[in-house]
């Protein structure tokens, strides 16, 4: 008996010493590569000898999309000797939170709402840029997009991608088959809504659920038709709370946008009514225009990514999109879009390194050559970006006469932003009145 | 889709890393666990031995010893418990008197506001839905079942089939129920068995997670689907462990079926019945990842843990969010009193 059990004591340690010595085994530490010294890295220079350090990134960009990233710094990190490491998460909101406070925060951060980044600069986590990625941020963004991230006069981060949300996916090929034309005015819009709809076919089809963030779709047509209704100027006091979330103007916008979101002649193409769309998942909701039970879907550039797979984005293809249109063109194209800000926790110098890199004409180049990547980067080369959808929005980014504006809801505080603003978007779709849906958020924001 | 294992190799070490990490610790615990006690053993075991060959009387065990010996086992919890429970609880109740970045002391603040906004009162409200209505239908659908199959030719077999849930994960059995409730316009075709079932009928198909209360309702069937299982189980094993004796009595008596149930198998299970009334409660509080997998919340359907998950973590809301998890908390502790009294009475019993 006792036999027995020290064999087993012994067994029992053996399992143990190989578990031990197999997490023993660590990587070596990365070195310069033999192409550092070479023509193609004199460009990396400039940034210093900061070989073998190592820069943590967590953000929410996930599978397909973090390969190209990781592609898309591989000559930085062969040229410079710094080591990237990135992480995605799909809870990057909620996780960035608990590792920030819990004293793991990441080096840096993709933060793709200015209002989440101004809550860790006045809880004191931030670090402000260093002078070296201040004057490369000045260089290459519009002032617009720097106000952003900054915040009290200090600026924390430069741009990274960006996206164009004021667009409406169409499909060129039933376009033209049917002999509709792309509308360039809301009337025209609002005309080809009714031609479609006489012909049995609900023209809009929508969705709004997104899990966590069931809701978001809602908010960007608010906030377009915000932009479409009101001045640019009252934007910017609804989303600082400067007039209040309920106020007549923003009644009157949501209302627009309910001509044809509550309208049960217009939507929800290959779903079902109105209530629909509140089920219907934003992954999901544009599918129909590619078996013709639907025409229009209003949605970001990004979701070129959704289409199923064998579908053509292109102007002569199976789908492509077109711009939001204004209701009263003299005032300029307004144009809703969003992105992400490169914030630093730590302001190490292969850090401060790795962020003025990212918001460098070399970089944004690099990236858009990889692909699916849109930048207000004004460095960016039209003949670098492959995608037509992508090419399009960049050319509405860099047109003078577009009149931008970041998507409201990552503005806001997020109790309001992507808490009860969102909440109330899928109340009013479920057939809560506007007055009171908006009352719901006044009331909650502090 | 092409699967690439070698593109994936950093996920696999990293699968590796946790098994290993899981042998480690388990193993590491098992070892200390049996080396320990078995070297102890064989001390008194050489004592024994040496005493009774010199013949001397044996030597009694000495008590401070023993002492010592249950704290060592008992350290390693007493640890966990504190870094793992006692810790957070005391800043969870301290973070409740604070506002959102915990900064300032702001009083009872946030328990105001937990019972003046309308949509909070309305999470209290579903979660007291969830708490009357899960472990009685529960309890009672595990019951019935437990006597109906009792004795019958396939009770494993039928035991098995509600015992299956118990081993899905919540989350896992809301995406399940999810597609179950799927809803596709009249006239396409149904992905949702409910709604195929609705259609087959000649019926409209019905978004059935939209409307309150109704869907606070189909999202506490989940959870029964879930938990009849476990309620079945602990309270099949109770009726087993009646006495033989006491039924033959009952029988000579000439009982009907419904008396036996009322008069003998009720009252002889009635601690199994608790225990598992207790612990669906305490469960049923906790509720959080059928709510948010299914609704997330929306159309009136959130509940304590949601919210608070919501508040603390997504909108940054510590103080709100720390004064959800304190009602909870306060919440929980009746029942584990009532819990803890029943056990005492049945050791004296």
């Amino acid at each position: 008996m006792a036999f027995a059990r020290s064999r087993q004591a012994l067994a029992i340690a053996g399992v143990l010493g190989l578990a031990l010595s197999a997490t023993a085994c660590g990587t070596g530490d990365d070195k310069k590569s033999d192409t550092a010294g070479s023509a193609e890295c004199a460009a990396y220079e400039k940034y210093g000898d900061i070989d073998g350090k190592k820069v943590k990134i967590y953000s929410s960009i996930r599978e397909i999309e973090a390969d190209r990233l990781a592609e898309s710094w591989k000559q930085f990190e062969d040229c410079t000797g710094i080591k990237i490491d990135h992480e995605g998460s799909g809870e990057f909101e909620a996780q960035l939170n608990v590792l920030v406070d819990g004293g793991n925060a990441p080096d840096l951060a993709f933060i793709p709402q200015p209002g989440l980044l101004k809550r860790f600069v006045d809880s004191g986590k931030l670090k402000p840029v260093g002078a070296e990625t201040k004057k490369m941020a000045e260089e290459n963004y519009p002032a617009d997009w720097l106000k952003y991230s900054t915040v009290n006069g200090q600026f924390y981060g430069a741009p990274l991608g960006s996206n164009v949300k004021s667009f409406v996916w169409y499909s060129p090929k039933t376009f033209k088959e049917k002999g509709w034309t792309v509308p360039t005015s809301w009337d025209e819009l609002i005309k080809l809504s009714d031609q479609i709809a006489a012909t049995g076919t609900k023209p809009w089809c929508a969705g709004i659920e997104s899990g966590e963030a069931t809701g978001w779709p809602a908010t960007d047509w608010i906030e377009d038709l915000m932009l479409r209704t009101q001045t640019p100027e009252v934007y910017d006091q609804w989303v600082t709370h400067g007039i209040p979330f309920n106020d007549p103007k923003v009644a009157e916008a949501l209302d627009k946008a309910g001509t044809i979101l509550k309208n049960e002649k217009y939507v929800n193409g290959g779903f079902g009514g109105v209530k629909s769309i509140a089920t219907t998942s934003f992954q999901e909701a544009g599918v129909p225009i590619t078996t013709g039970k639907c025409a229009l879907h209003r949605q970001a550039s990004f979701y070129a990514n959704n289409w199923p797979e064998g579908t053509k984005v292109a102007e002569d293809g199976d789908v492509f999109a077109f711009y939001f249109p204004a209701i009263d063109a003299s005032k300029g194209k307004p144009v809703l879009g969003g992105g992400e800000f490169v914030a630093a926790f730590n302001d190490r110098p292969e850090v401060q390194a790795v962020q003025t890199y990212l918001a460098s004409g070399e970089y944004t180049n690099s990236r858009a050559k990889i692909g699916d990547w849109v930048s207000a980067n004004n460095k960016l080369d039209l003949a670098n970006v492959p995608n037509p959808v992508d090419k399009l929005s960049v050319q509405i980014l860099q047109d003078k006469s577009s009149v931008f504006r970041f998507d409201g809801s990552d503005l806001m505080p997020a109790a309001v932003g992507s808490g009860t603003f969102w909440k109330a978007m899928v109340q009013w779709i479920n057939g809560k009145d506007t007055a009171t849906v908006l009352r719901d958020v006044e009331s909650g924001w502090k | 889709m092409e699967f690439d294992f070698a593109a994936e190799q950093p996920k696999f070490l990293m699968l590796m890393y946790g098994l290993v990490a899981f042998v480690a610790v388990v193993g590491g615990l098992l070892l200390l666990l049996d080396v320990v006690p078995a070297w102890f053993a064989r001390r008194r075991e050489a004592q024994l031995v040496a005493a009774s060959a010199s013949g001397a009387p044996i030597p009694r065990r000495r008590k401070p010893r023993e002492g010592v010996f249950a704290l060592f086992f008992l350290l390693p919890t007493l640890l966990l418990l504190a870094i793992g429970l006692v810790v957070p609880a005391v800043r969870t109740v301290l973070l409740s008197f604070m506002d959102q970045g915990s900064n300032d002391w702001v009083g009872l603040r946030n328990y105001g506001w937990m019972f003046s906004e309308d949509s909070i009162v309305r999470v209290l409200l579903n979660t007291l839905i969830w708490v009357l209505l899960v472990p009685l239908v529960a309890t009672t659908f595990g019951l019935v079942y437990a006597v109906l199959v009792d004795k019958a030719r396939f009770e494993a077999v039928a035991k098995s089939l509600i015992f299956l849930p118990m081993a899905i994960s919540f989350v896992g059995a809301s995406i399940i129920w999810k597609f179950v409730y799927a809803y596709r316009g009249d006239g396409q075709e149904q992905i949702g068995l409910l709604n195929q079932i609705v259609v087959s009928l000649g019926g409209e198909p019905k978004q059935w997670l939209l409307d309150s209360p109704l869907n606070t309702l189909l999202l506490i069937v989940i959870m029964v689907w879930i938990q009849a299982g476990f309620a079945m189980v602990v309270l099949s094993a109770a009726i087993k462990a009646i006495p033989a004796d006491i039924v033959e009595a009952a029988r000579l008596d000439g009982v009907t079926p419904w008396q036996m149930f009322w008069q003998i198998t009720m009252p002889s299970i009635r601690p199994a019945l608790i225990v598992v009334v207790v612990t669906l409660s305490i469960a049923t509080l906790k509720v959080f990842d059928i709510v948010r997998t299914s609704t997330n919340g929306n159309y009136d359907t959130s509940v304590i843990a949601n919210e608070m998950y919501n508040q603390a973590f997504r909108y940054g809301e510590n103080g709100q969010g720390s004064a959800l998890a304190v009602f909870l908390f306060v919440l929980v502790i009746p029942i584990v009193i009532y819990q803890i009294r029943n056990i005492r009475q049945q050791r004296e019993g």
